[in-house]
């Protein structure tokens, strides 16, 4: 079918969700400029240099020589939350540092997005029995966009998430404002 | 102009006042979820008080509710980068107290691969160790010839970074036929590059004036604050367990123990660097020689201990890894302690980085080569 131009359905998994959301998002009035503002938006992706355990050690990875995501547009790490688009919340997010997280999302400017890396993030992970600590998964705290699953995953799976994540913004649509969440619904206490 | 002071004494005022700031837990030079709480005279650190916790897994806890094999799948993850050598201090531990011994196959190529793991650690030390003082160059060299070792560790192990290859017993497989080629043709390789990793950063001016005489750590201190590893190296603290209590096949090899007295954190830097081609030399000796055999002996379904206190320590990439396992004769133990080399390590801090700039703290925990999930367990 291929929606979208450059990145076409055959290459990629989990088509029907992105049908869907196009179907939601279209306009008639904005469709030129959404898809110019897409186009800048979705290839200029900065992360946030967030990285707790182990997956942040493939984050770099995935950021040197070898695997070089700058190739797709997110070269430049920022570390402060008001200059980053996406935070990829490489590693276990434990109770302590759930509010953290979440002040670090409300202080990222819209449109903003979050990954969630390695099977901490998504669930909990190895840590999910027998623990008291650990939020079992980061949804909990911050609406998440994209799941990558391993443990931790290879620097490629991070590029295929960044990838899903740049044409989920491809979707998306001016008249909506970029924002569909509210992020006053995700409560830090709900980790259990 | 009444009523306006000279500028020498708004400064001179300003430097006077002491105030406080927090520096993390999402700082991109503590390297994780560290917090420090910094009071400062102008730019002049007067104390540092790590807050620790921010990644606080609860794995000590979790081992008591899982069988012994099981436990290598945690510790994978305290020190994800020797995750060899932290599995292999779980694995001799437990093999001690069964009181068993493995193969000599097995003993040769757990060395090698602790090597090749601590060299790994090491790169990607020297890779981000650069980048917290501005060159950003060493990001992308490190990084880059760190990748050999992983394709290493995949082909053999099955995954990069948390392998899960040592078990009570033995290895989970054997080596992949390749092996020994690979690692010949990374280490004929990386002998080539590493004069590269000193000319780009070890004679440079700035470097120099950015470590040497930072954060001097004497070695009365490293002692007391039971700093070891490369940072206590560096004071002249000589603790390589390698040397002083060999495990594994490191009786069978000759290798040098790298020691350095300035205490500062160009010395810290000086025994990584120097570490790495001893390392280099280890693998070297052993890679050749690894003997055939069986690569695990054969385990009974369920381990169980039979009841006391074991402890069985070994040098990480880090420090001493020690781990204190006690049994009460069931399949799960009773309570496990980890000695995390960082914890020990970050505790000296305080008294490392007073009186010297807040950059300089940076080049100090730096130098430390923290992983925060091991401090915090």
């Amino acid at each position: 079918m291929g929606v979208i131009k450059s990145m076409k359905h055959e290459d990629f998994k989990d088509n029907e969700s992105l049908d869907q959301m196009m179907l939601e998002n279209q306009g008639i009035f904005f469709s030129t400029i959404d898809k110019l503002v897409n186009w800048g938006r979705s290839n200029s992706i900065w992360p946030l240099t967030f990285a707790t355990s182990c997956c942040g050690i493939e984050m770099m990875a995935a950021g040197a020589a070898r695997h070089d995501f700058s190739r797709f547009g997110m070269e430049v790490y920022r570390a402060s939350p008001r200059q980053a688009d996406v935070i990829v919340v490489a590693g276990t997010i434990v109770n302590k540092m759930a509010p953290v997280l979440k002040r670090l999302y409300d202080q990222m400017a819209d449109p903003k997005y979050v990954i969630a890396m390695g099977a901490c993030a998504i669930s909990g992970g190895p840590f999910y029995y027998n623990t008291y600590h650990v939020v079992k998964g980061v949804e909990h705290v911050i609406p998440v966009d994209v799941y990558i699953p391993g443990c931790p995953p290879r620097p490629e799976a991070l590029l295929y998430g960044f990838l899903q994540l740049q044409r989920k913004m491809k979707t998306e649509s001016l008249k909506n404002g970029y924002i569909k969440k509210n992020a006053e619904d995700y409560d830090v206490n709900v980790s259990k | 102009m009444e009523g306006v002071l000279p500028i020498n004494q708004v400064v001179s005022e300003v430097e006077q006042q002491e105030y406080i700031i927090n520096m993390g837990p999402q700082h991109p030079s503590t390297h994780g979820v560290l917090r420090f709480l910094l009071s400062l005279k102008g730019e002049v650190v007067q104390y540092v008080q790590p807050h620790c916790g921010y990644i606080h897994r609860g794995i000590e806890k979790m081992t008591e509710k899982i069988t012994y094999p099981q436990i290598i799948h945690l510790t994978d993850r305290l020190d994800y980068l020797s995750a060899h050598m932290n599995n292999e201090a779980v694995s001799l531990c437990v093999e001690n107290a069964l009181q068993i011994e493995v193969p000599e196959r097995v003993k040769y190529i757990r060395t090698i691969m602790a090597e090749l793991s601590r060299l790994a650690s090491h790169q990607l030390w020297w890779a981000a160790f650069g980048m917290d003082l501005g060159a950003l160059t060493t990001f992308f060299y490190g990084l880059r010839d760190r990748e050999y070792i992983l394709d290493i560790f995949e082909q053999t192990t099955g995954s990069r970074l948390t392998q899960s290859y040592n078990c009570p017993g033995g290895l989970m497989n054997d080596i992949h036929p390749d092996f020994q080629k690979k690692v010949k043709e990374f280490i004929k390789n990386f002998r080539k590059v590493l004069p590269e990793y000193n000319q780009l950063l070890t004679g440079n001016v700035i470097f120099h004036e950015r470590t040497k005489g930072i954060g001097l750590l004497s070695k009365e201190d490293a002692i007391s604050f039971g700093v070891t590893g490369p940072s206590g190296r560096g004071s002249g603290f000589s603790c390589d367990l390698r040397k002083s209590h060999p495990y594994s096949a490191y009786d069978k090899v000759d290798f040098k123990e790298i020691l350095y007295t300035e205490g500062d954190t160009f010395a810290r830097y000086q025994v990584r660097m120097d570490e790495m081609l001893e390392s280099m030399n280890i693998i070297e000796q052993l890679i050749d020689n690894i003997p055939e055999g069986d690569y695990a002996l054969k385990m009974k379904a369920i381990i169980k201990l039979p009841e006391g206190e074991y402890y069985q320590r070994v040098e990480s990439a880090r420090g001493e890894f020690g781990v204190h396992i006690i049994s009460d004769g069931n399949k799960n133990p009773y309570r496990v302690k980890f000695r995390s080399p960082n914890f020990s390590n970050l505790s000296a801090i305080d008294s490392m980085a007073r009186g010297f700039k807040i950059a300089d703290l940076v080049a100090i925990s730096g130098s430390l080569d923290l992983v925060i999930p091991d401090l915090d367990k």
